[in-house]
């Protein structure tokens, strides 16, 4: 018995003791096998995020334009900036971005919010249900968008179709109509993200312990008391997390509504990120796009910083 | 206590809010299922049916839309489509009814193709060097780890046009523009940030123990990694896998300005396939069911990581 057991160990020991090359790679110390295991991954970012970070900073302050390589850069200082921050065009897009963001992140808190209460009832089947409701935000938006275009056919979508049945407001154009757009991208969005915010406030939700609400029920504390005392504060942490990468994603919104109003009707569902498209691929004003981006980025990094300081919150 | 807990089960609720409550999310995830219902439904119809008012939830199915996604026809006269002799199969014979002549395969499988191949591709680069990365993160000490992992996270928050504007400028010169390794490297890079972050999540999870007991036994660093961590890490590489795939295979904006004919995945692509006299809807809707089905199948399967992926480890349940 105890000589096989040492034999055993003999024996993986022996297997654990390589020899030449081969043991020279298995022997390398803990800092070494640190950097080799993580330079990879920084120079790959380093060389595709960084880099470029950086040559878009330089063009920013030229006025190069891609579709002309040949002609000479010149450098004009912060002329592109100058210009940004004075065009009137510039706060309309940020402005039709604010408008979305808004009442996106509105309207899925209270839906997301609302529904994530209800999944919590632990009723039958609501696993499956759940499961369910977590498709569309897993869908590519920019199919998405292709598709609600099609929804939103003023004569034969279904999306007037079914309005109409409840209220007599004829055909409605929402991509068409300058009214209608901006909320035809809110509709859209709403419908592929009220999941995401759904599921963060379910995290939240199952993760108040139950002893919370026996106390309360001792201290003869009614439904709505429950709720602004108890639920409330807890699953803050958890939306808050929830609306401010949605915030993010949405602010750097692209392809769901490029894909359904392309910017259009004029310019009322031109986000920032759809401009940038325009000016950096259509127009080719590459320096002035350059400095567009830049003040893109500047705005996304805060927000990303707050992000992830509660994202640690959330952690701990 | 025993009559109280009875009367107002204070976790549990009544049995008709539960009802209640359940119903409620029931019409929700119904409507909600409205709009992919009717692209599916629209895949099944003809392009009049499509287009038709009020809209047809009764229709008679037919595989028209299907075969003008897959094949490129031409509209013939009468007698030479008589000229041709009887349809040799029943797609021949669907598209002859319409006076058109299938002329050859459409570009959508090679779209699709190069979905499959630049989503694999990019996951296993991504999935590998987040592996490697995430686990000298959890495991070692490096000087400014915090500040390297927050950059490597703050590498996703950039808008993907900003990014693109330098990596089209920089592709032309390496000649990477419109290749399917440029792209691999680009979602890889993008991929990143989710997956170490995710994977280190995953490898905090596993007792450090098993490596030191590893390491008594006489194994190597190396060796504890690989033999003892990794097969620990199975079913979080798997999660993480996944949902590098889904971003890969949903991925528009870098498709579109860096892709043209070569390397071009899907998403661009099922927006511009055009009958005639405008979008073919038909088509598209069958297209987009294709695309999106592997999607909603791995979400299924994955349901219950899916508040992981979402929070890049950060929320676990």
């Amino acid at each position: 018995m105890s000589t096989q057991t040492i034999e055993r160990a003999a024996e993986r020991v022996a297997q654990a003791t390589p020899s030449g090359l081969s043991r020279r790679i298995a022997g390398l110390s803990d800092g070494a096998i640190a950097w080799l295991f993580v330079s990879p991954t920084i120079v790959l970012l380093l060389a595709i995020n960084i880099f470029p970070l950086l040559w878009t900073i330089y063009l920013s302050f030229t006025n190069y334009r891609a579709n002309q390589p040949g002609r000479a850069i010149r450098w004009i200082g912060t002329r592109n900036y100058e210009r940004l921050l004075g065009s009137e065009d510039i706060w309309g897009y940020m402005q039709a971005t604010a408008h979305f963001v808004c009442w996106t992140m509105a309207l899925q808190v209270l839906l997301g919010l609302g529904l994530a209460l209800l999944i919590n009832r632990n009723f039958k089947g609501a696993s499956f249900w759940t499961t369910v409701i977590l498709i569309p935000m897993m869908l590519s938006p920019a199919v998405v968008g292709t598709f609600w275009t099609y929804l939103y056919q003023p004569q034969t979508g279904i999306f007037s179709y079914i309005v109409n049945l409840f209220a007599d407001v004829g055909p409605l154009n929402m991509i068409g109509s300058v009214e209608l757009a901006p909320w035809a991208i809110v509709i859209a969005d709403t419908w592929m993200w009220t999941p995401y915010i759904m599921l963060l406030c379910l995290a939240g939700l199952r993760s108040i312990p139950d002893y919370l609400y026996e106390a309360a029920e001792v201290d003869r504390a009614n439904t709505w008391q429950k709720f602004w005392y108890i639920t409330l504060p807890r699953v803050l942490p958890f939306l808050m997390l929830a609306v401010l990468f949605r915030g993010i994603e949405n602010f750097k919104m692209f392809d769901m509504v490029v894909e359904l109003t392309s910017g259009g009707p004029g310019s009322t569902t031109e986000l920032a990120s759809i401009n940038l498209k325009r000016e950096a691929f259509e127009k080719w004003r590459t320096g002035y796009s350059s400095a567009f981006a830049i003040i893109l980025f500047v705005t996304v990094f805060g927000l990303g910083n707050i992000y992830v300081k509660a994202l640690n919150r959330v952690k701990s | 206590m025993s009559v109280s807990t009875k009367a107002y089960s204070v976790s549990e609720s009544g049995k008709r809010t539960k009802w209640l409550a359940g119903g409620m999310v029931v019409v929700y995830a119904l409507v909600s299922m409205i709009p992919l219902v009717w692209i599916v439904l629209t895949g099944f119809k003809s392009p009049p049916d499509s287009i038709a008012y009020p809209p047809k939830v009764v229709f008679e199915p037919t595989m028209e839309g299907y075969v003008n996604l897959f094949t490129s026809r031409s509209r013939q006269t009468p007698e030479y489509i008589e000229s041709l002799g009887p349809p040799q199969t029943w797609y021949d014979a669907l598209v002859r009814e319409r006076n058109m002549v299938i002329t050859g395969p459409s570009r959508f499988l090679g779209r699709y193709w190069n979905s499959i191949v630049i989503g694999f591709g990019s996951t296993f680069l991504a999935v590998f060097l987040g592996t490697l990365a995430a686990y000298a993160f959890s495991r070692f000490r490096i000087p400014l780890k915090d500040d390297l992992l927050f950059f490597i996270l703050s590498t996703r928050m950039m808008p993907p046009i900003a990014v693109a504007i330098p990596i089209f400028l920089m592709y032309r010169e390496l000649g990477l523009s419109d290749t399917a390794l440029g792209i691999i490297l680009l979602y890889t890079a993008v991929n990143l940030s989710l997956s170490v972050w995710l994977l280190k999540g995953f490898v905090d999870e596993i007792p450090r123990e098993y490596e030191e007991a590893a390491v008594i036994d006489g194994y190597s660093r190396l060796q504890a990694f690989v033999k003892v961590v990794l097969p620990q890490m199975r079913a979080g590489i798997a999660a993480t896998a996944i949902f590098c795939l889904i971003f890969a295979w949903n991925e528009y904006a870098f498709a579109l300005l860096l892709t043209s004919g070569q390397a071009q995945t899907a998403p661009p692509f099922i927006p511009i396939i055009i009958g005639e006299g405008g979008l073919d809807w038909p088509a598209v809707a069958a297209g987009t069911t294709l695309f999106l089905l592997p999607v909603v199948i791995f979400t299924v399967l994955l349901r219950d990581q899916l508040l992981r992926g979402i929070t890049f480890g950060a929320v676990r349940k």
